[in-house]
C-alpha cells in the first residue's frame, strides 16, 4: 500500500470520526477543534507533499519528517495542558458546589429543627473519594 | 460568646477523620468557653465525624467528598458571613490548640484583621527540627517582611480573622495544600488586611500522628516555597465594594 494513501486515509477517517462526534454532542466544539485542526494539517501535508520540505526548510529543518514529529509533539503538549487547566476549572466549581450542598444541608437542618419537623437522612459521604491530605 | 467587644465569635473546626480526638476537643470548648458558637465543619470523612459532632449539640456543615483544610475553612467563612458573626476562629479538631487561648486570640482583632496563634512566639514548648523548621523561617521571614510585622509561624491552623477578613475569606480563600496558611496570608495582606501574631501554647495531638518524616519533610519545603512563590506573583485581590460593605 501506498504511504501517501495511507496517510490520507488516517486523516479522512479522523476528520469523519471528530465530526460525527461532534454531531452526537458527544464531544464539545472547544475539544474537537484542535483536532480537526491536526486532520486538516495532515490532509494538506498529504496532498501537497512539497509544502512540507518547503516549511521545514524555512524554519532550518533538514529532514522533514523530523517537523512531523516535532509538530506532533507539540500539539499532544498543548493538549495536555488544557485538559490540565479544564479540570482545574472543573475541581474549582466541584468545591464550590460541595460548599454550597453543605451550607444548604444545614440550612434545611436548621429550618427542620425550628418547624419540628422530622429530619431527613443522615448525610452520605462517598466512600469512593479517597481524602486529600488535610494537613 | 460574647466577647467585652460584643463580637459574635464563631470557632470553627475543620475536621477529617476526627472521630476520635473531636469528643474531647468540644467538651474542652464547651468548658472554657461557655456560649460560643462552634461549627463543625466535616471534610468528607469516612469514621462517623458527622454523627460524633451531631451528637454534641454544635451545627454541622457535611462536604460530600474531602476539600482539604482550605475549602473546609471557605465553607465555615461562607457560613459565618451568611450568618452574621464578626470573628471567625479556626481550632484544629485533633486537639493540638487550647481553647483556652481563643479569647486572646479575638481580643487581636481590635488590632488587626488577621490574628494567628503562634508557637514559637513567647510561650509554649513546640519543638520542630530539620528541613522543616529552615522551611518555616523562610516562609516567616518572607512573610513577616510583607506583612510589615513579626511573624514567626506562618502555618499555624490556630488563627482569627475579623469581619473584614471574613468578607475576603468567603469569597477568596485557597483551597490547595498549605494553602490555607501560607497563600491565605498573602491573599490578606496583598488586599489591604492586617495581620499579627500572639503566643500560644501547642499540644500534642490528641490521637493520630504528626507528620514528620525527613522525606516528607522535603517535599513540604519544597511545596511551601512553591506556593508562596505563585502567590507572590499572582495579581492582588482587590475587595470589590459589595464584599467591604456588605
Amino acid at each position: 500500500m501506498n504511504g501517501h494513501l495511507f496517510a490520507l486515509a488516517c486523516a479522512v477517517i479522523a476528520l469523519l470520526f471528530m465530526f460525527e462526534l461532534l454531531r452526537r454532542r458527544r464531544l464539545r466544539e472547544k475539544y474537537a477543534v484542535l483536532w480537526m485542526v491536526v486532520a486538516v494539517v495532515v490532509l494538506v501535508s498529504v496532498v501537497f507533499p512539497q509544502l512540507l520540505e518547503q516549511v521545514s526548510s524555512l524554519v532550518g529543518i533538514t529532514v522533514p519528517i523530523n517537523l512531523v514529529f516535532f509538530s506532533g509533539l507539540l500539539v499532544l503538549l498543548v493538549v495536555c495542558v488544557q485538559l490540565s487547566a479544564e479540570i482545574s476549572t472543573l475541581e474549582h466549581e466541584s468545591q464550590t458546589l460541595a460548599e454550597e450542598s453543605a451550607l444548604l444541608r444545614n440550612r434545611v437542618e436548621r429550618l427542620e429543627r425550628a418547624t419540628g419537623a422530622a429530619p431527613g437522612p443522615p448525610p452520605v459521604a462517598d466512600p469512593d473519594v479517597s481524602g486529600r491530605s488535610t494537613g | 460568646m460574647s466577647s467585652p467587644q460584643g463580637r459574635r465569635v464563631l470557632v470553627v473546626l475543620p475536621a477529617w477523620n476526627e472521630a476520635e480526638s473531636l469528643p474531647a476537643v468540644l467538651a474542652e470548648i464547651r468548658t472554657h468557653l461557655p456560649g460560643v458558637s462552634v461549627l463543625v465543619v466535616n471534610d468528607g470523612s469516612s469514621d462517623g465525624t458527622s454523627a460524633v459532632a451531631r451528637g454534641s449539640d454544635v451545627e454541622v456543615l457535611d462536604l460530600p467528598f474531602n476539600l482539604g483544610v482550605g475549602g473546609a475553612m471557605r465553607a465555615g467563612f461562607r457560613y459565618a458571613l451568611a450568618e452574621g458573626f464578626d470573628a471567625v476562629v479556626q481550632v484544629d479538631a485533633d486537639g493540638q490548640h487550647d481553647p483556652r487561648d481563643v479569647p486572646l486570640l479575638v481580643e487581636g482583632l481590635d488590632r488587626s484583621d488577621v490574628v494567628i496563634g503562634a508557637r514559637f512566639a513567647e510561650r509554649g514548648e513546640y519543638e520542630v527540627r530539620g528541613p522543616r523548621r529552615w522551611a518555616m523561617k523562610v516562609l516567616a521571614g518572607v512573610l513577616s517582611r510583607l506583612a510589615r510585622t513579626r511573624l514567626t509561624d506562618t502555618t499555624s491552623g490556630f488563627r482569627a480573622a475579623g469581619p473584614r477578613a471574613i468578607r475576603l475569606f468567603a469569597v477568596h480563600y485557597p483551597a490547595e495544600y498549605l494553602g490555607d496558611t501560607i497563600e491565605s496570608l498573602v491573599i490578606a495582606v496583598r488586599s489591604g488586611l492586617t495581620v499579627e501574631q500572639v503566643g500560644v501554647e501547642m499540644r500534642a495531638r490528641q490521637a493520630g500522628r504528626p507528620s514528620q518524616r525527613p522525606f516528607k519533610a522535603a517535599i513540604y519545603l519544597l511545596r511551601a516555597c512553591l506556593a508562596l512563590g505563585i502567590s507572590l506573583t499572582r495579581r492582588r485581590q482587590i475587595l470589590v465594594p459589595t464584599e467591604v460593605t456588605a
